[in-house]
């Protein structure tokens, strides 16, 4: 126990004194490790599911998701054919992170274009 | 809770014992004059033996990065993009033209990552979990190097007393590179030596 004691002041000094992260994370990295690691335990709908979840208690305690979470979230609605949702979290990444609108472009670009393939 | 507390604070220590070692600051005058606001963190290259240890690593790196102030690309759907694009393998992936990448995706820079360790190895009398990446940070626009660097931890067993207290912590722990890989990861914001605030962080107007 006092080595403990005597060890967390350097803990303090490497992690920024806590501070406390920009973005709320919820379960973005963790999932994507599953997904690639397990891919069973982790399919799209459930990821939706968790990630929806995520973004709900993100806007209840006003915090930011991280970049790329909107532009993951609609990826996985375009795997399950939910164009219209995938749409609007690409768009969403889009208005959040201006940094995104050359990439998100292309995606919901290459939605219309499936979106037509369909209706052929 | 104690427990996981114990355990950061001695993987703290030896990583405060790495840092100490090394003085020289990095010459940060690339990285200044085509400072990135986004950045495309691509799957790792890897020279492990452990086929898990590329997208183990991929899934750990966009919160350090992203906290530190830039926009990084969704990991997995740059993935996917460039499998489908004809470049199935990381490999394929890091030779793609950077002024293609920037045209494609708009990306101000990508993070090229080579695992040189990933995993554990186990000894007569010990064992030992290290992960290590060296990164490069290259401009899209010129292809100018901006930063290269090395982020490492390492997590042994039968070492002494950290060893033996360390290896009695870590023994339910699933994947041990994973968590070390995190460790390693705070690398990426120490200054001097490890990447510079970027724009989306308040500390990028005093560094």
């Amino acid at each position: 126990m006092i080595r403990l004691a005597l060890l967390l002041p350097v803990l303090a000094l490497l992690s920024g004194c806590g501070t406390p992260p920009k973005y709320a994370w919820g379960h973005y990295e963790q999932m994507i490790y599953t997904a690639y690691r397990a891919p069973d335990k982790a399919p799209t709908e459930r990821q939706i599911e968790v990630f929806e979840k995520d973004y709900q208690k993100a806007r209840s305690e006003n915090k930011p998701v991280p970049p790329g979470f909107h532009a993951y979230l609609g990826y996985l609605y375009f795997d399950l054919g939910k164009a219209d949702e995938a749409r609007r979290e690409f768009e969403t990444e889009k208005a959040n992170f201006p940094e995104s609108a050359v990439f998100m472009d292309r995606l919901l670009a290459n939605l219309s274009k499936k979106g037509q393939e369909v209706k052929q | 809770m104690k427990r996981c507390l114990l355990r950061t604070a001695l993987y703290s220590l030896a990583l405060a014992l790495t840092l100490t070692g090394c003085a020289t600051k990095y010459d940060y005058a690339n990285y200044r004059a085509h400072f990135p606001r986004s950045i495309l963190v691509l799957p790792p290259l890897n020279e492990t033996t452990d086929v898990k240890a590329t997208y183990g690593y991929l899934s750990t790196v966009t919160s350090p990065i992203a906290e530190m102030g830039y926009y990084v690309y969704p990991v997995v759907v740059a993935d996917h993009f460039f499998k489908e694009n004809g470049m199935p393998t990381p490999g394929e992936m890091h030779q793609a033209p950077p002024k293609k990448i920037y045209e494609i995706m708009g990306a101000d820079a990508v993070l090229y990552i080579t695992l040189k360790q990933y995993g554990s190895k186990y000894q007569v009398i010990s064992s030992k979990t290290a992960v290590e990446a060296q990164c490069k940070l290259v401009d899209t626009r010129t292809e100018v190097l901006l930063w290269e660097g090395k982020v490492m931890a390492e997590e042994g067993s039968g070492g002494g007393l950290i060893g033996a207290v360390l290896s009695q912590v870590l023994n339910q722990a699933t994947d041990h590179a994973h968590d070390v890989a995190g460790i390693a990861n705070l690398q990426y914001t120490v200054e001097g030596k490890g990447l510079l605030y970027g724009p989306l962080s308040p500390k990028y107007q005093n560094q």
